[in-house]
């Protein structure tokens, strides 16, 4: 690529246009582009227009203004066969093709090559086969789609759609049916493609925290139609995250990258300990309501969250110590001491103790063991 | 580009010419079966019927000799090659309607009649049979009641393709409103019941005998049909036929959905309308000169498509084509009763013959939506 990017937009403005009515405009004023061989994630609430930007730049529907330029060309110039060539898309929703094998659903990714019977000639083959594989779906050549499971499927539609031999792929959300090792899967895939075929993959989607993983850049698109562009870290540095999400009532963990819904404070919490289980036991505290304050073994004391913690209460403390048959957690509490052999004790006692006192706790000694 | 970075190790090769070699030549041999099975029932068909006749004697007349009668020359060459061709004809070309309608609309039960095409060429073939006989009722001229076959092959014809084109447009039209397969199917009802009314208030002024005639022809036959009007309904049909093999590929991308194909490069307002097109052209010339025959159409694509286990329409076209001669030939002889000198109305047999067929097939299936492209 001479210009270093294959799809580029200027003064982009999407949305639908109504009959007799002014067009609803669900974003403006939009200038990108995507270089090849990078993975973009497109984020955002539901309803920003996330699948309006993709369908507008697969020119599915018309834009609104602005200009769409793929491989140097802009879009409205290019003829339906040549923009296949270029891109391909893969959608959300789940499509049933009938009795067709993986090999067959793939094939039909080289229409746009192939004459009018659609018949694969030599390299045709050699490509279905590239892609099968690419994917890792080599298996899956003779099996039907309909006996495919979801993740597994996904696969052959992400090979089909590499068989178009695009310079651009879309993706809508094609991590939402699947479970988290798929998920996990797919994003790996799709970051190893762009990569290996220098190709530029843009795909929305929810899970935030693999695409804070994967994706070279991230497409912040808001609810009244911004666009943030940039790595993702970058983004979550200069408060983008906080600016999309603001009005979707959660709030953004920029230490954490991760949104959370704070409930009311419970209180401060020393812990000691480090490792993942310190780790863990934090989130377990954080998670019901607990200011937890960190003393890892430098002494360096951190603390979480950012805002004030209740001075009210002296804090308590909690200790893991690791032992042959596991961790144990031990609660200090105005110097009563108590050990829970899971973080599931541990917190179900601190939520009874929050909300009835200690008595109720007490009588429950199926919950937690104490020595 | 990545185009240059497709290699493939030898082994890979292998494996694809023997996976090649699985997925083309059982198909291609359960193919070349259907060949044969209707060119058996095409032979079958002109031997049998009221009158036996040797296979020898068919042969021969076939090929331009003389039969030991010469009583059954001309019935072979003037009653049975006829109706063997016309059945071939629409045999074929209801089923390719129905595979093309099944996969356009992504539903298992569309097809020429269930979406009232042939409502469509019902209502006017009527509007032509029994307007006639309105006028005649309302004290036109008698010359009009002379029948149906001078009323001209080709206005016939020309009305069923007319009113299944209008019919098929108004559900397209429709359909690029709803997404909904269910809406399109309760239209296409709704379109059969609005026809059927429409023929019972004409049916209710016209006169007796142009109502029987069109009651005629609405139980369906293949006997009818002339060689002269063969003449019309061969090269219409052949182009219908033509026309839908034309399109396998977009029929194939459209396999994905609108969505797909339109991403894959198919204009899909042109597909739509080139489907829509040779379809109408199908299923309206055979109920313009048989009939509106029922059950093939829907019946004979699932039949293929679980039979050939694909969904591939270079494959089930030809499939679908073969298979429905064989079957509307086959459904033909049975209502011939032969050794009889009774015959009953196609559309009993076949759906008699058929449905038991399409049930057992649909209920063998592991996996119902396997059966189906949609």
């Amino acid at each position: 690529m001479k210009s270093g990017t294959v799809l580029k937009t200027s003064a982009l403005s999407i949305g639908y246009r109504r009959p007799r009515k002014p067009p609803v405009v669900i974003a403006s004023d939009l200038n990108f582009s995507l270089r090849p061989g990078e993975l973009v994630c497109l984020l955002g609430p539901n309803g920003a227009g996330k699948s309006t930007l993709m369908r507008t730049l697969a020119r599915l529907q018309p834009s609104l203004s602005g200009q769409i330029w793929l491989d140097g060309r802009t879009l409205a110039d290019l003829r339906p066969g040549q923009l296949a060539r270029r891109l391909s898309i893969v959608l959300t929703e789940r499509v049933d093709v009938g009795a067709m094998t993986g090999y067959g659903l793939v094939s039909l990714g080289r229409h746009p090559y192939t004459g009018w019977t659609g018949s694969l000639n030599e390299q045709d083959q050699r490509i279905v086969q590239w892609a099968l594989r690419a994917v890792g779906a080599q298996d899956l050549a003779n099996r039907l789609t309909v006996e495919m499971s979801d993740g597994e499927r996904q696969k052959v539609f992400i090979a089909r759609a590499l068989a178009q031999q695009p310079s651009v792929m879309l993706l809508d959300e094609p991590t939402a049916f699947l479970d988290l090792p798929r998920r996990v899967e797919v994003m790996e895939l799709l970051r190893q493609l762009a990569i290996e075929n220098n190709q530029a993959i843009l795909l929305s989607t929810h899970d935030l925290d693999l695409a804070l993983r994967n994706a070279d850049r991230l497409w912040l698109i808001s609810s009244d139609g911004d666009l943030f562009d940039g790595a993702p870290e970058d983004l979550i540095l200069n408060g983008a995250f906080e600016r999309v999400f603001s009005a979707e009532g959660v709030s953004f963990d920029r230490a954490r990258g991760s949104f959370h819904t704070r409930q009311e404070n419970c209180g401060r919490l020393l812990l000691h300990g480090d490792g993942v289980a310190a780790f863990w036991t934090r989130r377990a505290l954080e998670r019901i309501g607990y200011a937890v304050e960190n003393d890892d073994e430098n002494g360096n004391s951190s603390f979480y969250p950012a805002r004030a913690a209740s001075q009210a209460s002296a804090p308590g403390s909690v200790t893991v110590e690791l032992r042959e048959d596991g961790a144990i957690y031990i609660l200090d509490m105005a110097g009563r001491k108590d050990s829970f052999s899971s973080l599931n004790a541990l917190t179900t006692y601190l939520r009874r103790a929050g909300a009835g006192g200690n008595a109720d706790a007490k009588a429950d000694q199926n919950i937690h063991t104490r020595r | 580009m990545n185009r240059e970075k497709v290699s493939t190790p030898p082994s890979h090769l292998d494996m694809h010419a023997a996976f090649v070699r699985d997925i083309l030549y059982a198909p291609g041999l359960l193919l070349a079966c259907l060949v044969l099975l209707a060119l058996a029932a095409f032979i079958l068909s002109l031997a049998v019927g009221s009158v036996r006749i040797p296979l020898r004697d068919i042969v021969a007349v076939l090929l331009g000799g003389d039969a030991a009668k010469p009583a059954w020359a001309t019935i072979v060459l003037q009653f049975r090659l006829p109706k063997a061709v016309t059945a071939m004809l629409a045999g074929a070309a209801l089923s390719v309607s129905g595979l093309q309608m099944q996969t356009l609309f992504r539903n298992p039960l569309a097809g020429p009649f269930v979406l009232g095409i042939s409502s469509g060429a019902s209502l006017g073939v009527a509007l032509t049979v029994l307007l006639a006989g309105v006028a005649v009722g309302l004290g036109g001229s008698t010359t009009l009641l002379a029948g149906i076959s001078l009323a001209g092959d080709a206005s016939l014809a020309l009305s069923a393709i007319l009113g299944s084109g209008l019919v098929l447009l108004l559900v397209v039209s429709v359909a690029r409103r709803v997404q909904s397969g269910m809406t399109l199917l309760i239209l296409g009802l709704m379109f059969g019941y609005t026809t059927s009314a429409l023929v019972s208030v004409l049916i209710y002024f016209s006169v007796v005998e142009r109502i029987q005639a069109y009651i005629s022809w609405t139980f369906g036959s293949f006997g009818g049909v002339t060689w002269r009007q063969l003449q019309v309904m061969a090269p219409a049909i052949l182009l219908g036929l033509a026309g839908g093999h034309l399109l396998m590929k977009p029929l194939n991308a459209l396999l994905l959905g609108e969505t797909y194909a339109q991403s894959l490069g198919l204009n899909v307002r042109r597909v739509r309308l080139g489907i829509i097109g040779s379809s109408a052209v199908l299923a309206g010339v055979v109920t313009a000169f048989c009939g509106p025959i029922g059950f093939l159409g829907i019946a004979v694509p699932h039949l293929c498509r679980s039979l050939l286990n694909t969904s591939d329409h270079r494959l089930l076209l030809p499939a679908v084509s073969f298979m429905g001669t064989t079957l509307a030939l086959g459904a033909d002889i049975v209502a011939g009763l032969p050794g009889s000198q009774l015959t009953l109305p196609l559309n009993a047999v076949t759906a008699l013959l058929g449905a038991p067929v399409v049930i057992w097939v649909i209920l063998r299936q592991r996996n119902l939506r396997q059966a189906f492209a949609g």
